[in-house]
């Protein structure tokens, strides 16, 4: 009957400090799913690519450490460099055109008018569309042979175009394929801006005796900035991305004329088993769209801040 | 405003019209191939309007691929990828928004920042994580990668920073634990979020190519884009099977889309306004 109790205010706290403790665990319990699949998946493959790209290594053997051999490599491949070429073509090609017809659209499209939604619709299909089946859908209408379009051509009598067979044209049956695809994208995000626009300020410039296109200029363009903005980062890191459309559409053809650097890795790594060259291409693809992120988003800012 | 039109309205209209054209032809040719006669496939002559009919496509299609294995792993993979997705990222938003932690910003700006990355970049390492984990040719060596999405964290992320923080303050002074005021209070307002991430994903993955393509090397295990690619590098392809192909894949997409366009317009909306 020695044992003294320990007096009941201690132990409230230690209850107080424990679930102190506890609560500031329970945030890290929410993210924690996300966080070892991110860890498992993305995160440790990161810096395992890294590594890689850093040795030889065909997959079956054990890598050999060969140093910065596969950079030095890279800038001696003249397919690097094709790739690279046509990766900036494509992303040069496909971003101004697919945001701007988007912009036009989105205001054609604002307007009260008969039938609105359904071309609204017809123009946000593509968002369900596969890229696979994009591809197979755009070969009938560009197929130099028995595709519509040439058919078309003919029938109201131009001449053919040879739209997959010919180096340069291909690269446009892509770019045009594309927009098809991203243009209800861009549409719906700039349509869902524009409801942000305060009419006032319509109603102002109008007051001012702004004419409809001069409204466009002065009042649509310069409000919907932040939103071209995001377009431009999103679309950008899209069309350096692209692989499914081109992969299924040319197969980067004919000869190394629409092979883009997602593409070129993919042949190094499962067609060639070159792991460690493979990686590098990955990791100069990987600074190129972190570079071109910052710097959009930084001059942005710069922007803005001086506005 | 009423009255007769003027001649910019008509422009624009005929604009939008002959727009519209476009957008559809290749999906209606699509269509039109499919259920041709494999003889008229190459066939100049033949009539850009449906014709005669047939199922000739579909019918060697099924007859030579193991097509209904396809679409069921098709299938499997979108349905269970899509609710570990939506799951996870709701837990993981939630906490970003609602929560304080030590790293929180850091740690979302990393999760964030993944967006940049290509697939094609982590192909490699991928590729010999899932041969660690035994997962090649599996429907979960496709699943658990994905799950990895930055968009449905993002996208959470904005929607539940709308939601008052006076609610959940509510919960606690109730006694209710974090998980509990999660279930119970934030999940229920945020059904019409759960509902635009659940079409997102389905379709993603629905439509995904390029990482199926490297985990499946077996036929019979494909998924549907894959199939279609397989189909098309044939030496010498049959087009009317791979246009029926291309049907099947699609139409479960399209009637996703008529049934549930307004989520997939508030999902895109959504992430263009905030940023």
């Amino acid at each position: 009957m020695t044992r003294q109790e320990p007096p009941p205010l201690h132990r409230k706290a230690q209850r107080m400090a424990w679930r102190k403790a506890r609560q500031r665990l329970v945030p890290y319990m929410f993210v924690l799913p996300q966080l070892s699949l991110f860890s498992v998946f993305m995160f440790f493959p990161l810096g395992y690519a890294l590594f890689i790209s850093f040795h030889d290594w065909d997959m079956v053997g054990q890598p050999t450490f060969i140093g910065v051999a596969n950079f030095v490599r890279l800038a001696n491949d003249q397919v690097f460099w094709f790739a690279l070429r046509n990766t900036l073509v494509y992303v040069a090609g496909t971003v101004p055109l697919s945001i701007g017809a988007g912009l036009l659209l989105a205001n054609a499209l604002n307007r009260p008018m008969r039938g609105r939604s359904i071309f609204r619709s017809v123009f946000f299909l593509p968002v369900v569309v596969s890229a696979v089946v994009t591809a197979l859908a755009a070969t009938w209408i560009f197929n130099d042979n028995y595709g519509l379009l040439n058919r078309l051509l003919i029938f109201i009598g131009f001449a053919p175009v040879n739209w997959l067979s010919s180096p340069g044209w291909s690269m446009v049956s892509l770019i045009l394929t594309t927009i098809w695809l991203r243009l209800g994208f861009c549409m719906t995000i700039y349509l869902a801006a524009l409801q942000t626009i305060p009419s006032a300020l319509y109603e102002a410039a109008r007051i001012d005796g702004a004419n409809k296109l001069q409204l466009f200029f002065t009042v649509t363009i310069p409000m919907l900035r932040p939103t071209t903005l995001f377009l431009t980062i999103i679309c950008v890191i899209y069309s350096f991305h692209v692989f499914d459309l081109i992969f299924v559409m040319t197969g980067g053809g004919p000869g190394y004329s629409t092979v883009v650097l997602v593409q070129y890795i993919y042949n190094m790594a499962f067609q060639t088993s070159e792991m460690g060259y493979a990686c590098a291409i990955g990791m100069a693809l990987f600074a190129l769209i972190l570079f071109f992120t910052i710097v959009r988003w930084a001059t942005s800012r710069r922007s803005e801040v001086s506005a | 405003m009423r009255g007769k039109p003027s001649w910019g309205t008509l422009l624009i209209t005929l604009g939008l019209v002959v727009g519209s054209v476009i957008m559809l032809v290749p999906l209606y040719w699509m269509f039109v191939m499919s259920f041709r006669p494999k003889t008229e496939i190459f066939n100049l002559a033949a009539p850009i309007w449906p014709s005669r009919t047939s199922l000739e496509g579909f019918r060697t299609l099924f007859e030579s691929y193991p097509v209904l294995r396809w679409i069921e792993n098709t299938a499997v993979v979108a349905a269970i990828s899509s609710a570990i997705t939506v799951s996870l990222s709701l837990l993981a938003g939630y906490a970003f928004a609602k929560l304080r932690f030590w790293g929180r910003d850091v740690l979302f700006v990393l999760f964030l920042s993944t967006i940049m990355v290509p697939i094609q970049v982590i192909m490699v390492p991928e590729f010999f994580v899932l041969s660690w984990f035994h997962l090649l040719n599996s429907n979960w060596g496709v699943i658990l990668p994905r799950c990895a999405e930055a968009f449905g964290i993002f996208m959470t992320r904005q929607f539940m920073l709308t939601i008052p923080d006076e609610l959940i303050e509510a919960g606690r002074l109730d006694g209710a634990s974090e998980l509990g005021i999660f279930i119970r209070i934030v999940l229920p307002l945020c059904k019409p979020l759960i509902g635009v991430l659940l079409v997102f994903a389905v379709v993603w993955r629905w439509n995904d190519f390029a990482w199926p393509l490297v985990v499946f090397t077996d036929q019979a295990k494909f998924m549907l884009q894959v199939g279609l690619n397989y189909l098309k590098g044939d030496p010498n392809p049959d087009w009317n099977s791979i246009m029926a192909l291309a049907v099947i894949a699609l139409t479960p997409m399209l009637i996703l889309f008529l049934f549930c366009q307004r989520l997939f317009v508030q999902g895109i909306a959504g992430t263009g306004l905030k940023q």
